[in-house]
């Protein structure tokens, strides 16, 4: 390869590798295949717990985090399952506020998703079986949004409720 | 499978026909404007030389020219003219609220479906359905359009032109069917990625045929007379369906998809994305993100025999 024509290809290059760091943002799975008929079993929270030693969680990972597609289904989710009744959106109401830095059950998304699945004491219902396992993800997804803890670039550009001061932002 | 009619051109209604009048004569006029363009253009064209000499030798030719392009272009905007009048006065017709009160009707837009409500002052006697909208003959009809997301458009070209459907802010429509017929309607703004599998019927019917569908919408879901119906109707109440949709009649109360007291008495499924066969049903319980990618329904997972119970429970819905 002529010395000048590396020159225009190596930049070129890298900035295809940078765009393709940038899709996960725009990813858009509109087809969710149907899943397999299995319920999903307890979400592991902690090492220590008494009875027999639970089966490994079967999902833990998402596609949903960072991802802009995922945070608003999430935020159109949130309102149709009537999130809001009891968090707001997200300064609290009889529920605990979401944009805060405190997480209860942690913040991580395996965490929230066994708070919404499993349910937590003192109030907040179990969903479990009555939302598909995707769009738990994708509440996952814009709760976590609400916190700051998903990157500025995926979330929502304008909200008409309050939302958490992020580092860096003014 | 029969989507209905859906042409512009032959109207059931007033309205329409008023429509199909103004559509008419800017066809004619523009189809003889354009058969004397041509008629020139190929004068000019075979023209014979000699015949130009002859005029360029007699001299005038650049004053008469000027006058054909002037009176053209005054035709041209005297046409124009004579178009917006009868576009604006046909419009202003259409708009006119007539002497009795019109029957009411409200549509609401979601992605990617049609809500549809009957309202009445006895709370127990509104009906509210989905995706096919039911009208009398020979008396006006009130669409009160709203929508709950972004942008669509209620088009059922027999009866009406196209109205958008703007979040947070009312629009209405004046229709009237003169003669029972089953039209297709279809959204007509873009509106997302299933916009081409948004549409809509619309069956107008004699006053009496009116009257008994109203009755019929108006009952609670039948209790399920065997137990494959009872099973399937423990099925729908277990897995996320109530989440979303109402079953009059049982715990059943979401109000993010379609009411579904009545939904085997529908003709299509899904926005007139299919025909409404319990074969149709029970793929778009198992796999809808198949037949209308980007759904807001979401694939369930089901026992076969549970899917089957399930599916056989929606068709008792009538």
């Amino acid at each position: 390869m002529p010395t000048r024509l590396r020159f225009v290809m190596l930049p070129l290059a890298a900035l295809a590798a940078l765009d393709l760091g940038g899709c996960r943002r725009e990813k858009r799975r509109i087809e969710e295949p149907p899943p397999s008929g299995a319920r999903v079993a307890s979400i592991q929270v902690g090492q220590l717990q008494p009875g027999p030693k639970l089966p490994p969680s079967p999902e833990t990972s998402t596609p949903y985090e960072a991802n802009a597609y995922g945070i608003s289904e999430g935020q159109r989710l949130y309102g149709w399952f009537n999130c809001v009744g009891c968090h707001a959106h997200g300064g609290g109401a009889i529920g605990p506020p979401l944009m805060d830095d405190i997480w209860i059950y942690g913040s991580d998304p395996a965490n929230v998703f066994a708070s919404i699945v499993e349910g937590r004491p003192n109030g907040m219902p179990s969903y479990r079986g009555k939302i598909p396992n995707y769009q738990v993800w994708q509440i996952v997804a814009y709760v976590r949004s609400l916190g700051g803890l998903e990157p500025k670039s995926a979330t929502p550009v304008r909200d008409d409720h309050l939302q958490a001061k992020r580092k860096g932002s003014p | 499978m029969s989507f209905g009619l859906h042409s512009a051109v032959h109207p059931f209604g007033p309205q329409a026909a008023r429509i199909a009048a103004v559509w008419w004569l800017m066809f004619w006029v523009s189809a003889a404007v354009f058969v004397l363009v041509v008629a020139f253009l190929l004068g000019a064209v075979f023209r014979s030389p000699s015949s130009r000499e002859r005029s360029a030798a007699r001299g005038g030719g650049q004053k008469r020219m000027g006058a054909v392009v002037g009176g053209a272009a005054i035709a041209t905007a005297v046409i124009l003219v004579g178009f917006l009048v009868v576009d604006v006065s046909a419009g202003r017709a259409l708009a006119t609220a007539p002497a009795p009160p019109p029957l009411s009707i409200q549509v609401v837009g979601h992605q990617w479906w049609w809500e549809v409500h009957y309202p009445d002052p006895v709370a127990s006697q509104a009906i509210t359905t989905a995706n096919e909208i039911h009208i009398p003959i020979g008396r006006p009809v009130e669409f009160d359009l709203a929508s709950r997301d972004v942008i669509h458009s209620f088009w059922a070209p027999s009866l009406h032109g196209k109205k958008d459907l703007i979040p947070g802010h009312g629009s209405r429509l004046l229709v009237q069917a003169d003669q029972p017929g089953t039209f297709h309607g279809q959204c007509a703004e873009f509106c997302g990625l299933q916009h081409a599998n948004m549409g809509f019927l619309v069956v107008a019917q004699p006053e009496d045929e009116f009257q008994a569908w109203q009755a019929a919408q108006r009952q609670p879901a039948p209790v399920p007379a065997d137990a494959v119906l009872a099973r399937g109707q423990q099925v729908f109440l277990s897995v996320p369906c109530a989440m979303c949709h109402s079953v009059q009649g049982t715990p059943a109360w979401g109000q993010n998809g379609p009411d579904l007291t009545h939904v085997a008495s529908r003709r299509l499924l899904a926005a007139g994305t299919m025909a409404n066969t319990s074969e149709n049903m029970s793929r778009w319980i198992a796999d809808p993100h198949h037949l209308k990618p980007g759904t807001k329904m979401p694939p369930t997972a089901l026992e076969p025999s549970d899917l089957q119970a399930l599916t056989a429970y929606m068709e008792s819905l009538k």
